[in-house]
């Protein structure tokens, strides 16, 4: 008797079953659907331009802009080439990102806590801010801080003094800041020394920690050092305190700085806007941290200042900086609105390029380019802080 | 009887009152507002900057201000000039859509407001809601677009809030079923297909809305053949679209990726193939967890659309602009602004807090 089980050809599965042969059809079709697809738009494309005698390539990078741009970083003038004046733009990007990120972590954080405040008055203040701000489109918010500056401020002579040495008015924020001395130079290079100096002494404590279980001040030191340095440095190379204060002449202000009402209209819309939502974000990674772990902490003797530092801030950070990184993200994709203000950023820049040469796809590619650029980059830094924090399952 | 006596108390103790200082309004000021010497300083603060701002705002908001003047009596007054707001009301809200015909969008927007309200209770989600939907979002069409007997409007006098409107429904709803194929091609096993939808999703993600109303204007015509146009609604619209569906098709990923592992494992047990175990158990399951998110993406797609400002559509917020370019409405941006800003306020807000109340309803604790 033989059952021949072993040997039994398997019966054979009909093609229309058989998930491995319909998964290599299905994906021979997309590849044909998108390749037709693709195939149909570039030749309209090709044949359009041709029609419409537009050469393709980014040749048109070296040719002279002939438009000039307000607010620059770098020496710039029309007779500059396009490449140049959409560095400028790309320059002018980062400065808003930049100085909106800092001002949006530290204004949404001060928000968030606020929020949870116990003092009643500050948290619903907080919860409605959050709410309000979140609910109106930031293109309108931009608008509106805009028009704030063009028609409801006042003009230079009737400026609004928020204090010493700053002003607001039509013209923008203008305030003083001390003339150029060397003394700066060595207060910031005292300022690195500290920086580093403050890297080893935490190193070499946290080694004599793990040692001896000694535990030494580092916090104290280090905004000793962060404070002190550079006050000694500039101190010692001859302590000028001379402003370059802003003085009414005429009908405008002399002297200081001043920061123009696009700048300050697009950095304020963007950053009451994203603050409103990082505040919701650091909220929320508070509360994610347990009531237990504050009481845990306080029972096994930490101090209110450790028990921040050492339990509720490394599990809250954990669930913070994520969504945290995607709102400055959103930021630095919404300061592409700059547009509409007329404050010269890269997408304001590409706009003017494309509509002088007509260039349009190079020059949507370019802006498209510049912002997958960003948000990679922050994607990749994502990445490895995430590796860098997750829990270690042990 | 002698014991029920016994245990009973002979004499009711008097009820201490508690301190006056600790119930009441000074009882609850002292624990939500003068709790500790930061706390006081805090609210002192607060109520003094309060007392600086609120008092002068009333005052130009409310008492000083002119409702339903003409612009020089504006202009002569002190407070806030909601006239320009009273005055243009009918070019804000609808744009250039032709005069006469302004009952049109006007009975879209009621018909939108109706079906939004009767689809928030959860007892009528049936199937028969789905069709009401589609016939909705038909005769909406037709109101605004014309034909069958009534006169044609041309799209590009389409504009104000019903475009807004227009832009993001349409937009949310054209873009949910590319969104969910999105989601299922990134997670599918097929590599091809696989990379497609991932390559898809992070490059949109990865770019401004900005640039896509700006390839929209620019880029789209030249991908059309000769002597084809789309009109430039349209194109804007088909750009929302293309990016919507990529915001969507990560909430519906995080949907997918949420469900139990033992759902799909029992689906393949079953032996259905995939698209009946995507259709009948995976999809239902889990475009139900991301209903809240996605209420969130309808609501960020709803202020997006006011950026097809920048490719000169007229949206609410660009009606608003034009009015305020009228010489004789010049200077009064503040009002007008504070009015299209509590109208998407409201909005949203309303959306939101229906968000925030389905999550609660829909969390059935598993």
């Amino acid at each position: 008797m033989q059952v021949n089980m072993d040997t039994t050809v398997p019966e054979k599965i009909p093609f229309l079953r058989d998930p491995a042969k319909l998964a290599i059809l299905y994906q021979l079709l997309t590849v044909i659907g998108v390749g037709l697809l693709s195939y149909y738009l570039i030749h309209n494309t090709l044949a359009n331009l041709e029609r419409q005698s537009i050469s393709t390539g980014f040749d048109f990078l070296g040719k002279e802009a002939s438009f000039e741009i307000g607010e620059k970083l770098m020496r710039y003038s029309a007779a500059d080439s396009y490449g140049r004046a959409l560095s400028i733009g790309f320059l002018n990007t980062l400065v808003v990102a930049f100085i909106g990120i800092t001002l949006t972590v530290i204004f949404g954080t001060v928000l968030g806590i606020a929020r949870l405040s116990k003092n009643w008055l500050m948290a619903r203040l907080a919860a409605i801010y959050i709410e309000v701000f979140q609910d109106i489109p930031i293109l309108l918010q931009l608008f509106f801080w805009y028009a704030f500056f063009y028609e409801i401020l006042p003009a230079p002579q009737k400026a609004l003094g928020l204090m010493p040495g700053v002003f607001l008015c039509n013209r923008g924020l203008i305030f003083g800041v001390p003339y150029w001395h060397v003394a700066h130079l060595y207060a910031a290079a005292a300022f690195g020394l500290a920086c580093l100096l403050i890297f080893f002494i935490r190193t070499w404590a946290a080694k004599r920690q793990a040692a001896s279980g000694r535990i030494f001040p580092v916090m104290k030191v280090a905004i000793a050092l962060f404070v002190g340095l550079p006050l000694l440095a500039w101190w010692l190379t001859g302590a000028p305190a001379t402003m370059n204060v802003p003085r009414l002449s005429g009908f405008n202000f002399k002297g200081g700085v001043t920061i123009s009402p696009e700048f300050t209209a697009l950095l304020l819309g963007l950053v009451l806007y994203t603050s409103a939502f990082v505040a919701e974000v650091v909220r929320a990674g508070i509360q994610s941290v347990g009531k237990g772990q504050r009481e845990a902490a306080l029972t096994i003797g930490l101090k209110p200042g450790q028990v921040l530092n050492l339990v509720i801030l490394p599990q809250a950070l954990r669930v913070i900086v994520p969504p945290l990184t995607s709102q400055m993200l959103n930021l630095t994709k919404n300061s592409s609105l700059a547009v509409a203000i007329g404050y010269p950023d890269f997408v304001s820049v590409a706009g003017t390029t494309i509509n002088q040469t007509g260039q349009a796809i190079e020059g949507v590619a370019l802006i498209m380019f510049v912002y997958l650029a960003f948000s990679l980059s922050t994607s990749a830094f994502m990445n490895w802080y995430n590796k860098k924090i997750a829990i270690v399952e042990r | 009887m002698a014991t029920m006596e016994l245990t009973k108390p002979q004499k009711v103790a008097d009820a201490i009152k508690p301190p006056v200082t600790s119930i009441g309004i000074i009882g609850w000021m002292r624990v939500n507002l003068f709790d500790g010497w930061f706390n006081s300083i805090l609210s002192l603060i607060v109520l003094y900057l309060l007392s600086m701002t609120l008092p002068s705002f009333i005052k130009w908001a409310f008492i000083n201000s002119s409702w339903f003047t003409t612009s020089d009596q504006c202009k002569a007054g002190s407070g806030a000039c909601w006239s320009v707001i009273t005055a243009n009301i009918r070019f804000i809200t609808f744009g250039f859509y032709p005069h006469q015909l302004q009952w049109r969008p006007l009975l879209a927007m009621i018909i939108l407001v109706l079906l939004l309200f009767f689809s928030q209770n959860r007892k009528h989600w049936r199937k028969s809601l789905a069709y009401a939907w589609l016939l909705g979002l038909f005769s909406m069409g037709l109101l605004l677009k014309g034909g069958l007997g009534l006169e044609v409007v041309d799209s590009d006098n389409w504009g104000g809030l019903p475009l807004t409107l227009l832009l993001s429904v349409f937009g949310l709803t054209a873009a949910y079923p590319i969104g969910v194929m999105l989601a299922l091609g990134r997670q599918s096993r097929m590599p091809i297909i696989k990379s497609f939808s991932v390559v898809y999703i992070e490059l949109i993600r990865g770019v401004p809305l900005i640039s896509m109303l700006f390839m929209s204007s620019v880029v789209f015509p030249l991908f059309l053949p000769e002597g084809v146009t789309l009109n430039k609604i349209l194109r804007a619209q088909v750009a929302i679209i293309l990016f919507t569906a990529a915001y969507i098709a990560e909430v519906v990923r995080g949907g997918l990726q949420g469900m139990n592992k033992g759902q799909y494992e029992a689906a393949e047990s079953l032996g259905l193939n995939y698209f009946q175990a995507m259709r009948l158990i995976i999809l239902p399951q889990a475009l139900k967890i991301v209903i809240p998110p996605s209420m969130g993406i309808l609501i960020s797609a709803f202020k997006d659309t006011s950026l097809v400002v920048i490719i000169a559509l007229y949206d609410l917020l660009k009606t608003t602009q034009t009015t305020l370019s009228d010489p004789k409405w010049m200077g009064f941006s503040a009002e007008a602004y504070f009015f299209v800003a509590l109208v998407y306020f409201v909005c949203c807000y309303a959306m939101s807090n229906y968000s925030r109340r389905l999550e609660k309803e829909l969390d059935t604790g598993h």
